[in-house]
């Protein structure tokens, strides 16, 4: 596997096997097939594979009654029009019926690039961990993408999957092992605890390793599943390295870093800086000049776990 | 040929539509709200689909080969509720549970709770996808059975309505036959005059549907309409169904203040009364 690959790559090849092994997976899609990568397996099981067009909202209705009837939709768009879009549909067609709808969404966050802030969606997470009986991945690279779309298939009910536009590096080994609920230590730690998902882990663990050279020994948390998050993991990183950082590449309203937020209130009070987009819309430019300028950077993480050390 | 239903057939039609709506009177008055006048309009299509048509057994509600029907207007629950009770999915005493707390008679259909409901529904222009996508299911899995789906008039205002007219003629769904309960009113008043989904059977049929306009009250017509949408290959049908809202009582009729009001008690006494004075057969 390349050493660089953005996770709807890997999701389209992951959705190729899966189609092969169970004969139950329908794949649809919303007009951007060649952009979600839905099209790689579109071309090897063509009588599963169903284009409802620029129509996001029967996107999502399609694939509640696909379910009702026992197979197993996996629906792609941008997370933009998926999460927005359709909402409601969503809310009403999939997750109050608890139906088993896996819901792909590319060309999520800033790093959608060039398009500008009509297609970067930095809300989606926050939109979809309100809803009841929605589970919520954000995978970090290939392989916990591939990972992620295979317990999907497996788990009954409604799932939603963040992926991304722009190539990311692997993190993870072939040995990985994903778990819903579990958060993964990538470094161990014991001055602050740096939380993240996505396209952040990379930025984060090298933000561990910058600390080192400053005194601050960082624990660093992949946190792919944001619903259910792993509370225990939480706690443990407050109560034994003092102080938090999240990382995200989404609103730091209702995201991951409120996930944290959430359980540090409830369970174990710890200072917390959260590195995400701050209340704002993005604009126009490319993944990494976008990333610099909302301080979505390796920086910015450095900066936040030594505020939160000093906060102690 | 014509496959017309007999003089007992039609009796018994007429015993079961009048039950149904005895039952949503009575229902809607016990829960103190729920929407009435749609429900009526829709009683005697539902009871051709339910008494006539549809290969349903309450013994096996999940069968997989069962047919379906989706109430894509959600709040004529009453009318989808009382039908199921008729036909055994439910004791009929528990239709008084209706929008209630505790109850498996939420205020729109909820699947998860009651056998025979096979689509959540109630948010309007969502029930037409999932038809359609249940319509696909079939076709995939080589099964005969056929879906069904009701809207209604002031629902084909929502866009999504036309984005599964879209898809379900571009795949070809002939499996899938839909009906407009075309009884003229929404909540704000008539149709034509709140925001006009007309003409309503050219629209259906500019998006590639065999289209049927037929009197919705009229058993042999409804009964007639999906018989010759099974025979129909290569499209959806569409059956625009006329009706009258509140249709049965007549206080009700036509008042567009009955969409969404439950009756007193005094009142329903009356209309239940009046539900009686109505002709057995059509």
């Amino acid at each position: 596997m390349a050493n660089q690959l953005a996770t709807r790559e890997a999701y389209g090849l992951a959705l190729k096997d899966l189609g092969g092994r169970n004969k139950n997976v329908v794949v649809l899609d919303a007009d951007l097939s060649k952009s979600t990568k839905t099209n790689v397996f579109a071309k090897a099981f063509p009588d599963r594979f169903f284009n409802v067009g620029i129509a996001e909202q029967n996107l999502m209705g399609v694939a509640a009654g696909l379910a009702a009837a026992g197979k197993i939709p996996f629906v792609s768009t941008f997370a933009m029009f998926a999460t927005g879009r359709a909402f409601e549909q969503i809310r009403n067609s999939i997750c109050y019926p608890k139906l088993n709808v896996k819901i792909a969404a590319t060309h999520a966050g800033l790093t959608v690039g060039e398009d500008g802030a009509s297609h970067q969606s930095v809300e989606d997470i926050a939109i979809m961990r309100a809803l009841p009986n929605m589970t919520v991945i954000v995978p970090a690279d290939a392989t916990e993408t591939r990972q992620a779309i295979d317990f999907a298939a497996e788990h009954k009910g409604p799932v939603y999957i963040r992926l991304g536009r722009a190539a990311v590096p692997n993190v993870f080994g072939e040995a990985y092992e994903f778990g819903i609920g579990k958060a993964v230590p990538l470094i161990d730690g014991t001055d602050v605890t740096i939380i993240a998902c996505g396209v952040m882990v990379a930025p984060a663990r090298h933000a561990a390793e910058h600390l080192v050279a400053e005194g601050i020994s960082a624990r660093v948390l992949n946190m792919a599943s944001i619903k259910p998050v792993d509370t225990g993991a939480i706690i443990a990183a407050a109560r034994e390295t003092g102080a938090v950082v999240t990382c995200e590449e989404h609103t730091v309203i209702g995201g991951l870093g409120s996930a944290v937020a959430e359980v540090l209130a409830e369970y174990a009070p710890a200072p917390l800086e959260r590195v995400g987009v701050m209340d704002t819309f993005g604009e126009s430019g490319t993944p990494d000049a976008l990333l610099k300028k909302y301080n979505l950077t390796e920086e910015a993480i450095v900066a936040a776990a030594k505020k939160a050390v000093s906060r102690k | 040929m014509s496959q017309t239903l007999t003089p007992e057939q039609l009796s018994q039609l007429a015993g079961r539509a009048k039950s149904i709506r005895r039952n949503i009177i009575s229902m809607v008055t016990e829960a103190k709200s729920g929407h009435p006048g749609g429900s009526l309009s829709a009683a005697d299509i539902l009871s051709v689909l339910y008494f006539a048509e549809m290969n349903v057994d309450p013994a096996k509600p999940q069968d997989p080969d069962r047919d379906r029907f989706v109430l894509s207007k959600g709040h004529a629950a009453p009318v989808l509720y009382a039908t199921l009770a008729e036909k055994g999915y439910l004791p009929v005493e528990e239709l008084f549970t209706l929008r209630k707390i505790n109850s498996r008679l939420q205020g729109h259909p909820d699947m998860k709770g009651i056998p025979g409901v096979d689509m959540s529904t109630g948010s309007l222009g969502q029930g037409l996808s999932a038809a359609s996508g249940m319509a696909l299911a079939a076709r995939l899995d080589a099964r005969n059975y056929r879906v069904y789906a009701l809207l209604g008039d002031g629902e084909l205002e929502e866009g999504q309505v036309w984005e599964a007219a879209m898809f379900a003629a571009h795949y070809k769904l002939d499996n899938l036959t839909a009906f407009v309960d075309f009884n003229g009113l929404q909540i704000d008043g008539p149709v034509d005059q709140v925001m006009s989904p007309l003409p309503i059977p050219e629209k259906w049929q500019a998006f590639g549907w065999h289209v049927l306009v037929i009197d919705g009250h009229d058993y042999n017509a409804v009964y007639d309409a999906i018989q010759e949408a099974k025979t129909v290959k290569g499209k959806p049908t569409m059956i625009v169904a006329k009706t009258v809202k509140g249709k049965g009582v007549c206080q009700m009729e036509n008042v567009v203040d009955w969409h969404g009001k439950a009756p007193s008690r005094e009142e329903c006494e009356k209309f239940l009364a009046d539900l009686e004075g109505i002709e057995e057969v059509k």
